[in-house]
């Protein structure tokens, strides 16, 4: 944690977001202000210590496996942006070979 | 009115559930333009709700407003995005089953921070809410419309969320209750997740009885969330007048230092002489770690905000640009069209904390300063019953004041960020009012910290500094 650059580009392809060059202008001064605000922490001494995840320490309970009632497909579609045949159209995912 | 009123009202027939209603859509239509708080209110759904209200039940006929990020069949659920402006939710949130099941009404959508990150409501995509004390303010955030509801009179109780400090911090600034269970009390099914080990949902209100009473209806075991514990909830009411006498309160030192307004001070600490007074032994503690809470949180909660909100990528719901090249293209414009910049930039911190390279520097980093908040708090609580401390270091700021500097906005949540870090309950209630930065009589909050699950006792304190 020695330095605060960001690429703010590169990290935001990554998050699959585009950015605008106004946004990338704006975010880059204000993210290294907040990493370099949370460099502090590098300062502690941390050897040792276990990692908290969670507050509540509770780890693989399942349910109990009772068949229900799940969502309808006319409940499931009705956010869906857009839509055929009962299911949800997307831009063409395989391309030719 | 409160709850407690208004039960008694409609148990003796002077008044009934619809007559309410219409009574909170009069008040919507004459002051909520000046306010918005409202996103959306159907009063026509809620009517026919309070056709079979059951007035036995602890919350019969009492309509809740709900913050925009809960599931309520058949409503909008829009968190104040864009990218979900003509959501309509598919089923009930658990907190919403559970307060029907107590009789309430779920009545009005409220405004907040987008998907609930921020500290003023500004960050709301879809409109601005002023504080009701003065209209030239933020009504803090990010449950900024549940708070500013209740102070307003638009709304009797509400749900908000709470993250970093997104119930008690506006409850606070609108001179109003607002109550953080413990992490695991109420279950998270069916609110839209931000930072999934930090978020709780609970109640802002205008008495500490009128918290009480929603918290003992939405409490409780759910096994459709998987964080949610399995533990008995105690009656949160029978105890509520049992007084301060005896009790060990805790003044942690590191939260009265530079940067609190001296008007916000001076209200704390006579409401911590008032409980003084009243009996409560007021011994000063040390929570080392306070300084780094901040820094923690802003690690830990976009790396898990950017994680919860890949979800987002414009397929199933939401928001979907339009002529897309390629799949690729249509997560990326759709994103990019349907966030706003506070939004994107948690997003893109969270992934460059998670990156490749940088995971152990922050993400496990921050994990571990987490355990030693974590153990201030349980060092304190072995020798304190409860932890007395103000909620913002000042009251409410100017609209726009922080615009363009997202980190000191970041700072203003020092006090409430530790306890959502450790998991424990707090509450903020009013404690009096200051003139400051031009503003007059603007509300200022006390906060009281309790152990994990300490709910009642913590009740019981606020009832005390209530009076």
């Amino acid at each position: 944690m020695s330095h605060s650059h960001i690429d703010v580009r590169y990290v935001a392809n990554l998050a699959r977001l585009e950015l605008s060059d106004a946004e990338v202008a704006e975010f880059q001064p204000q993210l290294e202000a907040i990493l370099g605000h949370v460099e502090a922490l590098s300062k502690l001494d941390v050897s040792g210590i276990d990692p908290t995840a969670h507050a509540n320490e509770i780890f693989g309970r399942m349910r109990e496996d009772v068949p229900h009632e799940s969502l309808s497909q006319a409940a499931m579609l009705q956010n869906a942006p857009d839509q055929a045949q009962g299911q949800i159209r997307v831009p063409k995912v395989v391309t030719d070979a | 009115m409160t709850i407690s009123q208004l039960r008694k009202q409609l148990t003796a027939g002077e008044t009934t559930p619809a007559k309410i209603l219409e009574g909170l859509a009069g008040e919507i239509t004459a002051r909520d333009s000046k306010t918005g708080a409202y996103l959306s209110h159907d009063l026509e759904s809620a009517l026919a709700e309070a056709a079979g209200a059951d007035l036995g039940l602890p919350l019969g006929g009492i309509p809740i407003g709900i913050k925009d990020n809960m599931n309520v069949l058949g409503q909008p659920c829009t968190c104040g995005s864009k990218f979900l402006e003509n959501f309509i939710s598919p089923y009930d949130a658990t907190v919403i089953k559970k307060l029907r099941a107590a009789g309430a009404i779920p009545f009005g959508r409220l405004n907040q921070d987008e998907f609930a990150m921020g500290s003023s409501t500004e960050n709301s995509a879809l409109q601005t809410t002023r504080n009701p004390h003065d209209h030239d303010r933020i009504p803090g955030g990010s449950s900024g419309g549940s708070a500013a509801a209740v102070a307003d009179g638009t709304a009797i109780a509400t749900l908000g969320s709470d993250t970093g400090g997104s119930i008690r911090q506006p409850a606070s600034h609108c001179g109003v209750v607002g109550l953080k269970p413990s992490y695991g009390r109420v279950s998270r099914y069916g609110l839209v997740a931000f930072a999934s080990s930090l978020d709780q949902i609970g109640p802002i209100t205008r008495s500490v009885e009128d918290a009480a009473l929603i918290l003992q209806a939405i409490a409780g075991f759910d096994p459709a969330d998987s964080t949610s514990l399995d533990v008995p909830v105690p009656d949160y009411l029978s105890g509520l007048n049992d007084g301060v006498k005896g009790l060990k309160l805790g003044v942690p030192k590191e939260y009265f230092g530079e940067g609190i307004d001296p008007g916000v001070r001076r209200n704390v600490e006579a409401s911590i002489q008032n409980l003084a007074a009243q009996g409560a032994e007021i011994v000063e503690i040390s929570l080392p770690h306070t300084e780094h809470a901040v820094a923690t949180y802003y690690v830990i909660a976009p790396a898990e905000a950017s994680s919860n909100l890949s979800r987002f990528d414009g397929i199933r719901y939401g928001h979907r640009a339009s002529s897309p090249a390629d799949i690729l293209d249509l997560y990326k414009k759709s994103r990019e069209e349907g966030f706003g910049a506070e939004v994107k930039r948690r997003i893109i911190l969270g992934t460059y904390v998670l990156s490749s390279g940088y995971y152990d520097a922050y993400y496990g980093r921050a994990q571990k300063v987490r355990t030693l908040i974590r153990r201030d708090f349980e060092n304190a609580f072995q020798k304190v019953d409860a932890i007395l401390s103000p909620v913002a270091p000042t009251p409410a700021r100017r609209l726009g004041a922080s615009a363009a500097d997202p980190l000191q906005e970041y700072l203003s949540d020092i006090f409430t960020i530790a306890a959502n870090l450790a998991g424990i309950p707090g509450i903020s209630i009013p404690c009096g009012t200051v003139d400051w930065d031009g503003g007059k009589n603007l509300p200022t909050g006390l906060q009281i910290l309790a152990p994990h699950l300490g709910e009642a006792k913590m009740l019981q304190i606020a009832k005390a500094a209530e009076a």
